[in-house]
């Protein structure tokens, strides 16, 4: 296959960056996108030019490190998977692929495709944790009986890998289906229950901080989410909020 | 609790609770503008009470209108912090791949509603107010419904009503199903209240919209 890139190159956080165009021969369907990006790398620095920078780690599709903007959708057409799993068979013979970073104030860019999430952390540290002290007392987890369907959501809602591809896809870069779902995995199970009120209130509180844009209910990150997060776990953050603030 | 209208959360809810007062406001609306078509007289009555009940004056359309502006001037704040939450765009962004064109241009079909809100103030309300408070003409139980007529004469102002209500059904289209979501509600039972909402959504526009070519083909002499 032959294709064009159009790949965002930025020197650092405070360049101004811009679009350069690549033309690249030889790419395989089988390969995945980031295969593809390595071969650019190696072309780039066998010509002696700077190879552009992403993020990547698993290339399995669970660590959440990829994270780009491939004409115009996070982790590119396909859907359920990551960068990394997207296989370069979705694209034809002499397409012109367009590569961005993930775009949103709570995102700043390090270099090329390669942004800061630490936005994220920060929100999971104000309260995306259960306080146990686990010095050899604590009581083996299945002990603790706990509906099948609660167990599945909880479950289901701690598949979020936190790439940030919800906010990437969301028009106004709202976090609100990563926190949806930090504070829906522990809403769920009697072990989040002691610190539920303080959790969504501190969550919500750092995710505003970050600059992270309101949620309008478009439902494009549920789209775009590679884990398929619910919506449904919004809904439970706005209720758990609007409890919490009543409580407190 | 003092907090909650400065967190994004809070503001949401409060967005989805003027929008549901508005929703159950347009629903009067259009039960009261449609005995024009089905009984004059009738509309002559329940506007002259409208007009003149001191609880509605003076109770529920200040009430109203702070529905209004709260609901318009909060769309306005949220829109300007999601323009600034990112503040470098995307080269290509293919928004229409995962969201419907109704929930990704809501400010824009609000832009045209307020716009409508102003003609429709120019048209009924300030006359009105003028009418009763600073002309202080004796009351007339009986003017309403030739004056709503007399209004739908001008063809090109049948045109703006239609495309504004357009521009309505598609802000409702998004607005009214997506309120229960902001608040909380989404369980076994959404799917079935987002499709009333969908069809409430076309179908009080569409009544409006009805009821407005109906008057201008049916005019009575001034």
């Amino acid at each position: 296959m032959k294709l064009t890139l159009k790949v965002w190159r930025q020197k650092n956080a405070t360049a101004k960056g811009s679009i350069v165009t690549y033309p690249i021969d030889g790419i395989d369907g089988d390969m995945s996108f980031l295969e593809m990006m390595d071969m650019l790398n190696n072309k780039l620095i066998l010509e002696g030019d700077e190879p552009v920078t992403f993020d990547h780690d698993c290339r399995e599709g669970i660590c959440g490190s990829c994270s780009m903007f491939i004409n115009g959708e996070a982790h590119g057409p396909d859907r359920l998977v990551t960068t990394c799993q997207l296989h370069m068979r979705k694209f034809k013979d002499g397409d012109t692929i367009t590569i961005e970073p993930f775009r949103a104030a709570g995102f700043p860019v390090i270099k090329d495709l390669m942004v800061d999430r630490s936005s994220f952390d920060r929100i999971q540290h104000a309260g995306g944790f259960i306080s146990v002290n686990t010095s050899g007392n604590t009581q083996d987890a299945n002990s603790i009986p706990i509906e099948k369907e609660n167990a599945d959501d909880a479950f289901a809602a701690a598949t979020c890998i936190g790439c940030g591809a919800c906010v990437a896809s969301c028009k106004n870069s709202s976090a609100m289906l990563f926190v949806g779902a930090k504070v829906s995995q522990f809403a769920l199970l009697p072990q989040g229950e002691v610190e539920a009120t303080t959790r969504v209130l501190n969550m919500v509180k750092q995710m505003d901080e970050e600059g992270f844009g309101n949620c309008t209910n478009t439902g494009a990150c549920e789209v775009e989410c590679p884990k398929g997060i619910s919506l449904e776990n919004i809904a439970r953050m706005n209720r758990e909020y609007l409890s919490a603030s009543l409580k407190g | 609790m003092s907090g909650l209208l400065k967190s994004s959360i809070g503001r949401k809810v409060a967005m989805a609770l003027s929008g549901l007062f508005l929703v159950v406001f347009l629903t009067q609306h259009f039960v009261i503008n449609s005995t024009a078509v089905i009984a004059p007289d009738t509309f002559n009555a329940w506007s002259h009470f409208m007009g003149s009940n001191p609880l509605v004056q003076y109770g529920l359309q200040p009430v109203l209108i702070f529905g209004v502006v709260f609901h318009f001037v909060m769309g306005f704040v949220l829109e300007l912090q999601n323009r600034k939450a990112r503040p470098v765009g995307y080269a290509q962004y293919k928004g229409s791949a995962n969201a419907p064109w109704t929930s990704r241009n809501m400010i824009l079909s609000g832009l045209v509603v307020l716009a409508f809100l102003g003609l429709h103030f120019y048209d009924f309300w300030i006359p009105e107010m003028i009418h009763k408070y600073v002309e202080t003409h004796p009351e007339d139980p009986t003017r309403y419904y030739a004056e709503t007529v007399h209004k739908f004469e001008s063809p090109v102002r049948v045109v703006l009503y239609v495309i504004s209500f357009v521009l309505l059904a598609l802000h409702l289209w998004h607005g009214f199903a997506s309120t229960f979501q902001s608040v909380g509600f989404n369980n076994k039972y959404s799917a079935g209240l987002s499709k009333f909402a969908k069809v409430w959504a076309i179908t009080i526009p569409v009544g409006f919209i009805i009821i407005a070519v109906y008057l201008h083909f049916n005019q009575i002499p001034h």
